[in-house]
């Protein structure tokens, strides 16, 4: 009799003293590993394109990202495009959705912001629209756009009173220039071969 | 001298049909000088050079026309002397076809050189040995030498090896490549130049052991470089080493391996292993541009393919047309035309002829359509593995095919598809004619995009977020001094405050309180200055206490002064307590719509019409070219103005209706009206009166307080007559 109470005294008190350990491992852990701010927000961030032209109806891309955290939809960056929605649909588990028109349409090429400077009045407001300080000038003067900073996102346009903005596609030269990748006459069986070539002849 | 260190072998490489013997039965010839030499500002890895002559000017031969744009450049000489007579955008000889800034050199035929002192003589002495390293090195960055190997890399930085000892120089004069004579011929011509070149890179490198590296179908040149070597009396520094042909022992990590047997790890370069290594016609040039103070303006250029009648090697000016160098070769134009820069197997087509030599331009080749024939159309994978075994680099190309098709990027990256070094012996090989590298080439490019791209979003957002809190800064810098100055008002006013009330009494909580205490320290006063006066006639009157007087009346300007300023306080905390009543009382003012507000928008837009239209004429006079700005703006206030009137009237018209409907209270809000200007007519009276004379302010502040009562009667009657209304 006692020694049964012993025993179920002992069980008790053992797995009494184990998860006093653990919890204390676990609170331990907890204070030693803690991370900082939100991490999905962050993840989310940095798969934005960064533009920050608010076409997502959010004053910026962390904004959004804080929205979507929130349960907002993952459709309505026309920057980032259909690849954004697909990673971001990967990194939530979700699906995919075709990008919400209400919000713009994708840029078929990237674009800079370029100041015809002598038109320019030096109203500075396309210095206050840029969202990445990518223009430089001051008053009464001649503004110009970093080409380099500029994200392309439109927002110094519209500010301008005298429309001498424009927005144009980045160019291509010998440094950011790359081959494409084949596409002529790929994926043919061999016998479609003779074919083709009558074909070219 | 014979073979004294052990070959290693590297994986895979192919054996393609050699057509290296067509090119190699004359010997190297001078091409004459165009009339006009076309040189591209960026000719190398790095930053183009900046051009530092203007359009118009003379040149001589060797002189600098573009300097190097930072540590990464090379600066451009002329080739020949004649005039700069542009400096524009042309095609390059590259791949993607585009057009860069080049300088347009009109050759004047003469070739008149610049001095051009070589090192030796600058540093007035007479053995390489007796140079230093760092100056050898700067002449050489100034003498525009970049690798003439294929790559372009700058001469100068390859050799800056930082703190890595070098032990062993290569000269790569392996020339693996089909067609491709250029160095053979240099070797078999000029085999003491690279020699010479050689010991001065040995002593540029503090090292003690060079080895130059030539296939064995190459004999000729194998024999006259160990002939050079003996010669120079440098046969316990330098090795001549015969390697077995097989593409792609050039490779610069490929012949490494095959000398060494050490290799180059990923992502690396060669000096980590101790090793550096140059092609045998950059260390040519390197000797020219040291011995003789020759700038890096000629290069050997092998011209071939069946569509030449001669093919040939020629040393040829930088800058010279290619259309013009295939005349010398006889070539025949082909339908359709094709004609590659480099070899069959790394090189590309030419969009036309109309294109430069540059200083990584080794070979132009002509082929016939049936000697070299196009792409067959590719078919499907078979998964033979043929490209694997091959792959001098180890990868796995099926791999980086199946996933730079279907664009996995990072998996290509996984599987290390920048350490391929587009040799093409997969593509070579593969019985299915797929394009492998053209596959490579773009998954690069697409990944080095990528990379930009997230590089550029994270200093994108960088800026935006140090604009957030510059933003927050400057709106936290605006509050604080608002607050300080509303603080140091407020302290003021206590210190005040302080002043005047006895120190017993409690701060006032309310306007009334203030009211009230203001009121009664007036009473207090004027009894103060009543006394004082009486006092003074007393003293006047009473000719014992004359002695008194200026006493009594420096007292007496006191007490008025203090009166004075407690009346104004009064006057002021009046009125503070007036509009207090007003705001609350007034329930237009919360209504943007009332007709109060907006007859004054419209005032306020008049104002700035007018404005507006001052400085339109102002700009127009002094013929500003802002005029145009202006006027836009002034239309646009004009409109203003008009909506605004519009609503204005249109409101009008609604309170003239709602009038119609309650005539008493329009009455009353008459009457209320002109009651308020009454009360504060009074108020101004009263308290000018207590400024200049004193005597009338009893009565004036009676007066007030009736006007004041009968607005407050008038406002009940207001809110009581409302009410029942609104219900
Ligand atoms: S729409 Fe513009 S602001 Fe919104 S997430 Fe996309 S890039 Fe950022
Ligand atoms: S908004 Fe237009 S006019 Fe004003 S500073 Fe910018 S570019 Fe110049
Ligand atoms: S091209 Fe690249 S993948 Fe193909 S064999 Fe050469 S190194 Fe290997
Ligand atoms: S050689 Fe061509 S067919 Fe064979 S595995 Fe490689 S890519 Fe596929």
């Amino acid at each position: 009799m006692s020694t049964t109470l012993l025993a179920i005294v002992m069980a008790i008190s053992i797995v009494a003293l184990l998860a006093l350990i653990f919890g204390g491992i676990l609170g331990f852990a907890a204070v030693r590993f803690k991370v900082e701010g939100n991490p999905i927000v962050d993840q989310i961030n940095q798969l934005l394109p960064q533009t920050q032209c608010g076409q997502c109806s959010y004053p910026g891309c962390k904004p959004y990202a804080e929205a979507i955290a929130n349960g907002e939809k993952i459709n309505k960056c026309p920057p980032g495009g259909e690849s954004t929605i697909q990673a971001l649909a990967d990194l939530l588990g979700v699906e995919p959705e075709p990008l919400d028109a209400e919000h713009g349409a994708e840029k078929a090429v990237p674009t800079v912001a370029f100041i015809r400077e002598d038109e320019c009045i030096g109203c500075t407001k396309c210095i206050q629209a840029c969202p990445v300080d990518a223009i430089l000038g001051a008053a009464k003067q001649m503004h110009t756009v970093i080409a380099d900073e500029c994200t392309g996102c439109d927002l110094c346009v519209e500010p301008c009173p005298v429309d001498c903005i424009d927005m144009i596609p980045v160019s291509t030269n010998i440094s950011n220039w790359y081959w494409q990748a084949p596409t002529l006459g790929v994926e043919l069986i061999a016998s479609d071969r003779r074919a083709r070539r009558a074909e070219a002849n | 001298m014979t073979q004294m260190i052990r070959l290693h072998d590297i994986h895979g490489g192919i054996h393609p049909a050699e057509n290296k013997r067509q090119s190699t039965q004359t010997a190297i010839q001078v091409a004459p000088i165009p009339n006009e030499l076309i040189l591209p500002l960026h000719q190398h890895i790095g930053a183009a050079a900046i051009p530092c002559v203007n359009v118009g000017e003379r040149v001589l031969k060797g002189q600098c026309i573009a300097h190097a744009d930072g540590f990464v450049s090379v600066p451009l000489h002329a080739p020949t002397s004649g005039t700069i007579v542009d400096i524009e955008a042309r095609p390059v000889p590259h791949a993607s076809g585009l057009s860069e800034t080049c300088m347009v050199l009109q050759c004047d035929g003469q070739d008149e050189w610049q001095a051009h002192p070589s090192l030796l003589e600058q540093k007035n002495v007479s053995l390489v040995e007796q140079l230093k390293p760092a100056d050898i090195l700067t002449f050489l960055a100034q003498s525009g030498i970049a690798g003439l190997g294929g790559a372009g890399f700058p001469t100068a930085i390859k050799l800056h090896t930082g703190n890595y000892p070098i032990d062993t120089l290569i000269l790569n004069g392996a020339e693996c490549e089909p067609y491709i004579t250029a160095d053979d011929m240099l070797m078999r011509e000029r085999a003491d130049e690279v020699v010479a070149g050689g010991e001065i890179l040995l002593h540029v490198l503090q090292c003690a052991r060079a080895l130059i590296g030539v296939e064995d179908n190459k004999p000729e040149a194998i024999a006259a470089l160990e002939q050079a070597v003996i010669d120079a009396h440098l046969s316990h520094k330098i090795q001549v080493v015969s390697i077995p042909t097989k593409y792609p022992s050039g490779g610069e990590k490929q012949l490494i391996q095959i000398l060494t047997g050490k290799e180059v790890p990923s992502g690396g370069i060669p000096a980590h292993i101790g090793i550096v290594c140059q092609n045998v016609a950059t260390a040519s040039a390197i000797y020219r541009a040291v011995v003789h103070g020759e700038p890096l303006i000629h290069r050997i250029t092998t011209l071939t393919g069946d569509a030449c009648q001669q093919p040939s090697n020629w040393q040829v000016l930088l800058g010279t047309p290619i259309d013009y160098l295939l005349t010398l070769a006889g070539y025949q134009a082909q339908q359709p035309e094709r004609v590659i820069m480099g070899g069959p197997m790394m090189g590309f087509a030419l969009p036309h002829l109309q294109l430069p030599v540059i200083k990584t331009s080794n070979c132009i080749l002509a082929p016939k359509a049936k000697e070299l024939p196009l792409n067959e159309y590719a078919t499907a994978c078979i998964r033979c593995g043929q490209c694997t075994q091959v792959c001098p680099a180890e990868l796995l190309p099926q791999q980086l095919y199946w996933f730079s098709k279907t664009q996995e990027l990072d998996k290509v990256e996984q599987h290390n598809v920048f350490d391929c070094i587009e040799c093409g012996a997969c593509s070579y090989v593969c019985p299915s004619h797929i394009p492998l590298v053209q596959y490579y080439r773009f998954a690069k490019g697409a990944i080095r995009e990528e990379r930009a791209a997230q590089e550029k979003a994270l200093r994108a957002k960088e800026r935006f977020e140090q604009r957030l809190a510059r933003q927050e800064q400057e709106l936290a810098e605006k509050e604080a001094k608002r607050k300080a100055r509303a603080e140091a008002a407020a302290t003021a006013q206590k210190a005040k405050q302080a002043d005047l009330a006895e120190p017993a009494s409690a701060p006032a909580s309310s306007v009334d309180d203030t009211l009230e205490k203001l009121n009664k320290q007036l009473a207090a006063s004027q009894a103060a200055v009543q006394k004082t006066k009486e006092k003074l006639a007393a003293a006047q009157a009473d000719p014992e206490q004359a002695d008194k007087i200026p006493a009594l009346e420096a007292a007496l300007e006191k007490v008025t002064s203090k009166l004075k300023s407690i009346a104004m306080e009064l006057a002021a905390a009046k009125k503070a307590a007036a509009a207090s009543t007003t705001t609350t009382g007034d329930s237009d003012k919360g209504d943007p719509n009332s007709p109060e507000r907006l007859r004054k928008k419209w005032e306020t837009a008049q104002l700035r019409l007018q404005t507006a239209e001052q400085r339109l004429a102002e700009a127009m006079e002094q013929q500003l070219d802002t005029v145009s700005a202006l006027q836009t703006g002034v239309e646009k206030q004009r409109e203003r103005v008009n909506d605004a009137l519009a609503a204005y009237q249109a409101s009008q018209t609604e309170t003239q209706s709602d009038v119609a409907n309650s005539p008493d209270n329009h009455e009353l809000e008459k009457k209320i009206l002109a009651q308020q200007d009454r009360v504060a007519k009074a108020e101004e009276r009263l308290t000018m009166a207590r400024e200049s004379g004193l005597d009338t302010v009893d009565a004036l502040a009676m007066g007030l307080q009736k006007q004041r009562d009968k607005l407050a009667q008038l406002e009940q009657q207001r809110v009581a007559s409302s009410t029942p209304e609104g219900v």
